[in-house]
């Protein structure tokens, strides 16, 4: 195995558009680490991104939204004060990844490229409308953040593309968002099903929403039926019955050890509508 | 297969090696620099038996490659004690008999270490929750969490 340290972008995605056989890049390394050690991915190039420039920054944008660097990780993303008031779920999903010493290297654009169904810290980043700039060798493009993964473990990135940076849009006023899960535990676990709800208030009134789910498909993906339910209401109890069902409706989950498709269906509208209750809050300046 | 030269910092020592790309931090610190204090549990960042502080951060030594530490700086169980004098959470692991095999134990203090640097006032739930990475197969728990809190009093009475 060769391992690289470019100083920049282009040369990372120039080495991995080159390399012949088997190339992984390199962040916080909690997944690819892991898949070395059990044989299942051996790089024959490792591509390490932490040396470039500003990959471990969180940055505010001038138009209000973030930039976050492809190297930082979990327990910086929650010690941003400034970030957290913003986006508190998408803050919140990425605490849940493993432990302290996992959340020392953890990152989301990790997360988001594993390719996980169950990521904990990507459907904050869906709900939010986030996006992810993408360098390759003939350039960067920018992808929403649901249309990275294609199924389980696996990714829209073409050889030699390289996610370059997470790109939060500006929260503006009167906005809330949150993330939650369930596991059959209280800490260090996989979700059974997860649930990120971003919303904007006119008054008491839900203007604008996203919904995203996650564990309940091949992909974390948005329920566009279920924020239909609540945009206009004041989230009342018709709209929250509204939006379980939708969510519930928006599953296609699998039967395994940690759930069943029953299960997973019912609790993506309980969650769903918890989620939803914690950003109407935030929105409201909770 | 070519090796790669590293030189970092351990428990305030420049150390220099050369480590086969592939190779785990861990590997790195056991094999190469004989500091065998940090042990391997898992090997796949479940555990932390491993646990090693990198540029202050709390990692799992099994999850970062060795030439990944160059030019940093890492804190392993070795450095925590002073001038042959235990840190006081090593002190309170020993009275109140917060181990038995000994295998969690390193990772566990450096843990809890950062931990009290971190918050020196930690209530019981906040040292369960930043220790659930870190597993103990034989105490219950219980043991440990008395003497992070026990020393963590005795560290502020200090500090005072």
């Amino acid at each position: 195995m060769r391992y690289h340290t470019p100083s920049t972008f282009e040369d990372a995605a120039q080495l991995a558009a080159g390399a012949q056989g088997l190339t992984r890049f390199l962040a916080g390394g909690t997944d690819v680490l892991v898949q070395m050690r059990a044989g299942s991915v051996l790089p024959d190039d490792l591509i390490d991104i932490k040396k470039i420039p500003g990959v471990s920054d969180i940055t505010k944008t001038d138009d209000g939204g973030w930039r976050i660097g492809v190297a930082v990780p979990g327990h910086k993303l929650g010690a941003d004060a400034a970030l957290r008031a913003d986006w508190p779920g998408v803050v919140e999903g990425m605490e849940l990844v493993g432990s302290t010493q996992i959340q020392g290297r953890a990152t989301l654009a990790g997360n988001l490229c594993n390719g996980s169904p169950a990521a904990d810290g990507v459907p904050g980043l869906v709900a939010a409308g986030a996006t992810v700039e993408i360098t390759g060798p003939d350039g960067t493009r920018t992808a929403k953040v649901e249309d990275v993964p294609t199924g389980p473990f696996k990714t829209s990135l073409a050889q030699g593309e390289v996610i370059s940076a997470i790109l939060l849009p500006p929260r503006g006023p009167n906005g809330g968002d949150a993330y939650l899960r369930f596991i059959p535990r209280t800490e260090m676990d996989i979700a059974v099903v997860g649930c990120a709800v971003s919303l904007t208030l006119d008054g008491d009134t839900i203007s604008d929403a996203r919904v995203a789910l996650g564990a309940v498909a091949p992909v974390i993906a948005l329920a566009p039926d279920a924020a239909k339910a609540i945009v206009g209401t004041t989230l009342d109890d018709a709209a929250l019955d509204a939006l379980a069902r939708a969510a519930s409706a928006a599953c296609k989950p699998i039967d395994d050890k940690r759930g069943t498709v029953e299960f997973r269906t019912e609790v993506a509208g309980v969650l769903a509508k918890r989620a939803a209750k914690i950003a109407y809050a935030r929105a409201k300046g909770a | 297969m070519s090796k790669m030269h590293v030189t970092t910092t351990v428990n305030g020592d420049t150390v220099e090696f050369l480590a086969d790309p592939r190779e785990t931090l861990l590997d790195s610190l056991r094999d190469q620099l004989g500091l065998t204090g940090t042990k391997e549990g898992c090997g796949t960042g479940d555990c932390g038996a491993c646990s090693v502080r990198l540029d202050g951060t709390l990692v799992c030594s099994c999850l970062v490659l060795g030439v990944e530490a160059d030019g940093k700086r890492i804190d392993t169980i070795e450095g925590m004690s002073e001038d042959g004098a235990l840190h006081p959470l090593q002190r309170k692991f020993i009275e109140h008999a917060a181990l038995q095999c000994g295998f969690c134990t390193p990772g566990i203090l450096i843990a809890a270490k950062a931990l009290l640097e971190e918050n020196s006032n930690p209530t019981e739930e906040e040292v369960r929750y930043w220790l659930a990475g870190n597993l103990c197969r034989c105490t219950g728990y219980d043991k440990i969490i008395r003497a992070v809190m026990d020393a963590a009093a005795e560290l502020r009475q200090e500090a005072a």
